[in-house]
């Protein structure tokens, strides 16, 4: 290739143009790559949780009632759809409305955590801890703290961000792509406990 | 200096404006899917169809949230693409130790058969 190739135009139309790879802007790719990596950081810690489970002879199955897990989901989800709106609202030019979603989101992963934090208390007063429990395997303490550990972390982060990015947006600091890339976050989170339900709650039901 | 735009405006908006019908249509059928693994756990099937069973309807879940929730779907079909294998590659590619915990139930130092299984 000549140098006047190099300088005239003989490359493929997306380096020239300034077009970023698949059309998506690098906010929404960074999120993106972001997210498959979160993806086999979770896959990861479910896979070993699947192992431990599957090598234990006697694995505890410590919970007695669906109904703690079961609201949880409820507003996990419910919280994607309200984000979904805010963001809806966001790109149609509706500030007041994506504020209001968007902080009906935050609230919404605020009564998450207060929920999975109250499940985490009483499992800690009926005497389980990270490597002891009164039912079997003591890792199983290890394996539930790390998974919904881990979660809860996200979801913490999740309604910090979008506490600070919702204020950004209506003060004008943000725009609507800034409120779809904290989207995309949140959708990621409900879609990790979609998993770490049937296989660390469900699975593990008092018979 | 103001800080330059990362990328130009290429993205339609309809698809930001889908219809809030269509939204809730997605959000009842991932609740449904949802509902369905709670009632396979009260099911009186054993372990491993309960799992082969609820990591269906959680891969389903999952689908159903990447293609509309998180709009994968209205992205090029490309992007799509790259998401979908690199991934799954990946999560695939996790997978290669399931049968060393077989082995753990009987053959690795300290441990002890399940009950009902005869040891070799």
């Amino acid at each position: 290739m000549s140098q006047a190739d190099l300088t005239m135009g003989t490359h493929p139309p997306g380096l020239t143009t300034g077009l970023p790879p698949f059309s998506v802007s690098a906010k929404k790719m960074a999120i993106w790559l972001f997210i498959i990596a979160d993806a086999a950081t979770f896959a990861a810690c479910l896979v070993a949780y699947g192992f431990l489970r599957n090598g234990s002879p006697n694995w505890p199955r410590p919970f007695h009632s669906v109904m703690n897990v079961s609201l949880m989901t409820f507003i996990l989800l419910t919280s994607s759809l309200t984000m979904l709106l805010g963001i809806r609202a966001a790109k149609i030019g509706d500030k007041a409305g994506a504020f209001r979603w968007t902080m009906i989101t935050a609230v919404a992963g605020i009564l998450f955590a207060l929920l999975h934090i109250r499940e985490w208390m009483a499992l800690i007063g009926e005497g389980m801890t990270m490597f002891h429990n009164p039912w079997g395997a003591p890792l199983f303490g290890a394996s539930f703290f790390s998974i919904t550990g881990l979660h809860l972390l996200h979801v913490t982060g999740g309604v910090i961000a979008l506490v600070v990015v919702g204020f950004r947006y209506m003060r004008g600091r943000y725009n609507a792509d800034d409120l779809e890339v904290t989207g995309l976050y949140w959708h990621f989170v409900d879609l990790v406990w979609m998993f770490v339900v049937p296989f660390v709650y469900l699975l593990n039901l008092a018979q | 200096m103001v800080d330059a735009p990362d990328v130009q405006k290429h993205e339609p908006p309809s698809r930001y404006t889908d219809p809030i019908t269509r939204y809730l249509l997605i959000y009842f059928c991932i609740l449904a899917l949802a509902a369905l693994q709670f009632v396979i756990a009260y099911s009186h099937v054993d372990t491993s169809a309960k799992f082969e069973r609820m990591l269906l309807i959680a891969i389903a879940e999952a689908g159903l949230a990447l293609l509309f929730f998180m709009h994968l779907w209205a992205e090029k079909r490309g992007f799509l693409l790259f998401v979908v294998v690199f991934t799954g590659f990946v999560l695939v590619a996790m997978q290669y130790g399931w049968t060393d915990s077989y082995r753990m139930e009987l053959g690795a130092p300290y441990t002890q058969p399940k009950v009902g299984v005869v040891p070799q």
